[in-house]
């Protein structure tokens, strides 16, 4: 069968899994249930399989040699390029940097902007739910700048108040960084709402996609914001790489803040001639291998589809929702139909840290604390959350194995 | 006359030897054990008795009396009061110079050694190691 043909098809899990090795292993004698993808993914062979023949066949630095391998290790990377501007419909492959990951992506912008466009006193809106990695960047700059970071609160079903956004917005507010999906809750962020208000005020717009990314199509040629962020390791891919995309302003105009051997023209001590395109922001050797790996795990969620694959999580996300239902104890956060493969929740008088070691024990991989969203917990009034996160190859199977143990674990701890 | 480290140590071996492969049972009885912690003082739960580096809290009052040091603790995990209630069981009521050359191989030997991992998860590494430096300060 062409894999045109099998694109978007109702995905095969049972084939899928047999593409993941470490889905055979045991925990404390039990096969493993990873429900923990929003942390990291498991790899497909493809990927391993990838990066072990390029170290096998074609390792050495790119960019840099006239011999043969580095002439395939380079083409190996840019294609890798396009790869990933082709996954995102980015026509101009140049607007597709890669970076250590999504953290550093903002880091990187965030240096940027703090060099070249903010000015002291500017302020800079996100979101109750986000990523400490898109808020610390901020904070840094508005603490280092006196600058000021304004919140869009919460309505009561943990959902934005997007009715509340505009009343946040002055007239030193520049940017606002938002996560598309929320890696605690799974809500997904209206980011039509949020790009009119942009529009309107004319802010800058950052994207975090961490939680989208692997979860949904994303066209950002559609989307169309200022920048867009993510990382290789939970689509499937190696740890170490992730993407900075910029609009072609930006590509042009964001200063560098991150120099080094790669990202330019000519050097000398009097004066530098930075590169053009995605090269200026790649100082030094990048990861090689997560980057080509990238492409690799692209190409093989390609296969299926991204439409395919948010329906197959979209009704693992329902059917688990509806078992949760079914436990008195359960305290459910972010109530929705609206998520992206992810659910946080509670048993009512028991700490978290408690439920995660012993589903553990079942082989149960959940995440248990904070998720990197203190001040949501804040709001949520926990101390942290039992957050299950799902990829292609989980089941139903699977979700009623935790649910077991769940009620069982439940008693343990009575 | 009270308990060597090693016998109390020893003790708890035994203890949970008994369940064998059952963790299901070992969990039961650490949870147990747990509810036996001698609970610190509400007055104690302050900032400065928080135990750093947990995913659930644990407060620990380490006092001197006569030749002895001794220990009150509390946390909001069950699993957590547990481990806690094992520490405080072997190390309280002890001289302060035991306290800090105990091994605890013991929480290897009942099959607990994932609770001494360095992820940020569990602060029981820094526990012991709050109640070893408490000892020392409180001995001079």
């Amino acid at each position: 069968m062409l894999l045109q043909e099998n694109k978007n098809k109702e995905l095969n899990v049972d084939l899928i899994r047999k593409d993941f090795p470490i889905l055979t292993r045991k925990i404390n004698n039990n096969t493993l249930v990873y429900f923990d993808n929003g942390a990291t993914t498991q790899k497909p062979k493809h990927v391993i399989e990838t990066i072990t023949n390029f170290y096998s066949n074609s390792n050495s630095n790119i960019h840099r040699g006239v011999h043969t391998l580095s002439r395939e290790a380079t083409e190996a990377f840019e294609n890798a390029r396009k790869t990933v501007a082709k996954h995102f419909n980015v026509k101009n492959d140049q607007q597709i940097i890669f970076t250590a990951g999504t953290t550093d992506s903002i880091n990187i912008i965030a240096n940027g902007l703090g060099k070249g466009f903010l000015k002291p006193g500017d302020e800079i809106i996100v979101s109750s739910y986000e990523h400490h990695s898109n808020i610390l960047a901020w904070q840094l700059w508005a603490e280092q700048n006196s600058g000021k970071l304004k919140v869009i609160s919460l309505k009561q079903d943990h959902t934005l108040d997007y009715d509340s956004i505009e009343g946040l917005i002055t007239k030193k507010t520049r940017i606002i960084a938002i996560a598309h999906v929320s890696n605690t809750l799974g809500l997904i962020t209206d980011l039509e709402k949020v790009k009119e208000l942009a529009k309107k005020h004319n802010l800058i717009v950052v994207v975090d996609g961490a939680q989208s990314s692997p979860h949904m199509q994303v066209d950002l040629q559609k989307l169309n914001v200022d920048f867009f962020v993510c990382s290789a390791h939970k689509i499937y891919g190696p740890t170490g790489t992730g993407i900075l995309y910029m609009s072609d302003y930006w590509l042009n105009n964001l200063p560098v803040t991150k120099p080094g051997g790669g990202t330019i023209k000519t050097v000398s001590f009097e004066k530098t001639e930075y590169a053009e395109g995605a090269l200026r922001f790649e100082p030094g050797t990048p990861n090689i291998e997560g980057v080509i790996g990238f492409a690799a795990a692209l190409d093989y969620i390609n296969r299926f589809g991204m439409d395919a694959i948010y329906k197959h999580e979209s009704d693992l996300v329902n059917y688990a929702q509806k078992r949760l239902a079914e436990i008195p104890e359960v305290d459910l956060y972010g109530k929705s139909e609206h998520k992206a493969a992810v659910i946080s929740f509670n048993i009512k008088n028991q700490h978290p840290f408690d439920v995660g070691t012993l589903l553990d024990k079942y082989g149960i991989a959940v995440r248990t604390g904070h998720h990197c969203t203190q001040p949501l917990m804040a709001l949520l009034l926990v101390p942290g959350t039992i957050r299950i996160s799902f990829a292609i190859y989980n089941t139903k199977t699977e979700i009623d194995y935790f649910i077991e143990k769940l009620k069982k674990v439940i008693q343990l701890l009575s | 006359m009270s308990k060597s480290i090693r016998e109390i140590e020893n003790e708890i071996v035994e203890e949970f030897e008994i369940f064998g492969d059952d963790w299901e049972g070992k969990y039961e009885h650490l949870i147990d054990i747990g509810k036996s912690l001698p609970l610190i003082k509400e007055e104690f739960k302050k900032e400065e008795n928080i135990i750093k580096g947990c995913q659930s809290r644990v407060w620990l009052h380490s006092e001197k009396k006569g030749d002895k040091i001794f220990f009150t603790a509390d946390s909001d995990a069950i699993i957590t009061k547990g481990m806690v209630a094992l520490m405080v069981r072997v190390l309280s009521n002890q001289a302060a110079k035991d306290i800090i050359e105990a091994k605890l191989d013991f929480i290897d030997k009942i099959g607990l050694k994932e609770h001494l991992s360095p992820t940020r998860a569990n602060g029981l590494v820094s526990m012991i190691k709050r109640m070893k430096t408490d000892a020392l300060t409180l001995s001079k």
